[in-house]
């Protein structure tokens, strides 16, 4: 079977970041580089902006760091290229075997919670690979994270391989390993620094501007809107301010949210997004001179609508952090829906009644 | 960080736990913490319900009911059916991926 997956392989394009391969009881098996060329730049940046990463995938199967021998460890981990990119890049230095799992080019962490970085993965992988002729000791390495998806103990039963969750980190890797296999209490907490949080803005704000021109065009042809047909100019004139808040409520939610999230007070992400779209709301509304005609209706409507927005927004950043629970989204959600229904109802209301008190009918 | 206090669905019988320390190996916000040979929640807010200790706890010491703690994937759950899940790809929103 492996010999198959192998010459499968080799007839395909030899992947840049290979060196060679090493002859194995169970077949010859890639070596990999260390070194990140350009394309890895490249392909990390690309992940981290667009659609990009859902193809970013290696072929699942084990491959060797270094010159590795039947005592070398075994590190598990997922065939999305960015993490197994940072995972050979950890191992600089060392000789060791990594067991590539199939995960659908997903994350460690997304993977085991989907299941796909599973025990049944794990024990199929340990088979195919045929690991127990390559390596001595019957001891595997898997990535804190895979604990979602990985009960340690079935595995054993399974394939006979003791399980050690190493630490969240791969870059943590040298040090675990040189303090014989223990983690220290920050090795095993994940973290969620400032820069973390700035690399997933890009993916929160991207979705979000590929709705804007709907709101943009819902918006214009509102205020365009006038008993003789539709006018450009007022559209343009009155839309605009809406348009600036729309534009502001996105960056709060999406982007200074995320990033402020520590320094934002309250705990609930519909808050802290509210508080930052208010905030947004009201300095767009000064650098812009206030509600067109200085209308009392506009700009109530502006304050209702545009935090909750923000707000909103900032609940979506809920699925890319490494804190926040089911429980919680869920009473956020029950209390938070109903708020954002009426208080965008009530805008639109108001906007209307401005409509009809600019056309005079009130 | 910490998210909404008192709502994780974390629940620890001490009195199955044989302090193997498993559940300290894996929880990523050291919600666990090994006290005279056996494990102790010592912050219930911390927990995220991610599963990990449930799922590697050998003795059934531990139950957490796990799920994506993902907005967007409960909107959808919630406008189409089903439990919340990651895929989401198709739709364009803020999951991981």
């Amino acid at each position: 079977m492996q010999m198959i997956q192998t010459l499968k392989f080799v007839k395909k394009e030899i992947p840049a970041w290979t060196a060679g391969s090493v002859d194995t009881p169970a077949g010859p098996v890639f070596r990999v580089s260390s070194d990140w060329s350009r394309a890895d730049y490249w392909g990390m940046i690309k992940s981290r902006v667009s659609a990009f990463r859902m193809n970013y995938s290696v072929e699942p199967g084990l491959y060797a760091v270094g010159d590795p021998t039947r005592d070398s460890d075994v590190f598990v981990t997922a065939n999305y290229k960015l993490t197994f990119d940072v995972v050979r890049r950890s191992l600089t230095g060392m000789s060791a075997w990594i067991l590539v799992l199939d995960t659908k080019s997903i994350n460690v962490w997304c993977a085991a919670g989907k299941g796909t970085f599973g025990t049944d993965e794990v024990v199929k992988r340990i088979t195919l690979a045929r690991l127990s002729e390559v390596v001595s000791r019957r001891r595997i390495i898997l990535p804190q994270l895979g604990a979602v998806g990985v009960c340690a103990d079935r595995v054993q039963k399974d394939t006979g391989f003791r399980v050690s969750f190493g630490p969240v980190e791969a870059r943590d890797i040298p040090a675990y390993v040189g303090a014989g296999y223990k983690k220290t209490k920050e090795m095993s907490s994940i973290k969620f620094s400032m820069l973390d949080r700035m690399v997933l803005t890009p993916m929160e704000i991207n979705p979000v501007m590929k709705k804007y021109p709907w709101f943009a065009g819902g918006v214009l042809l509102l205020f365009g809107l006038a008993p003789t047909g539709i006018l450009f100019k007022q559209a343009w004139q009155f839309g605009m301010l809406f348009l600036a808040l729309g534009l502001a409520a996105v960056l709060a939610g999406a982007f200074a949210t995320p990033v402020l999230l520590p320094f934002i007070p309250f705990r609930s992400f519909a808050i802290k997004g509210w508080i930052t779209g208010l905030l947004a709301t009201f300095l767009t509304l000064q650098a812009m001179g206030g509600a067109p005609g200085q209308s009392v209706f506009l700009l109530v409507a502006a304050y209702l609508l545009f935090p909750a927005l923000s707000s909103y927004i900032a609940l979506q950043f809920t699925g890319a952090t490494t804190y926040t629970g089911m429980s919680g989204v869920n009473k956020e959600l029950k209390i938070g829906i109903p708020i954002y229904i009426i208080t965008t109802a009530i805008s639109l209301v108001l906007v209307i009644l401005f409509k009809i008190r600019e056309w005079g009918l009130l | 960080m910490k998210y909404l206090a008192n709502v994780t669905t974390l629940q620890f019988f001490s009195e199955k736990c044989t302090g193997c320390g498993r559940c300290v190996e894996v929880c990523p916000h050291g919600v666990f913490e090994m006290r005279d040979k056996r494990a102790m929640v010592t912050d219930r807010d911390r927990c995220m319900e991610c599963g990990a200790c449930a799922k590697n706890c050998e003795f059934n010491a531990i139950a957490v009911s796990t799920g994506v703690g993902c907005a967007a994937a409960i909107i959808n759950s919630l406008i189409y059916g089903g439990e919340p899940s990651c895929d989401c790809s198709g739709t364009a929103s803020s999951c991981c991926g």
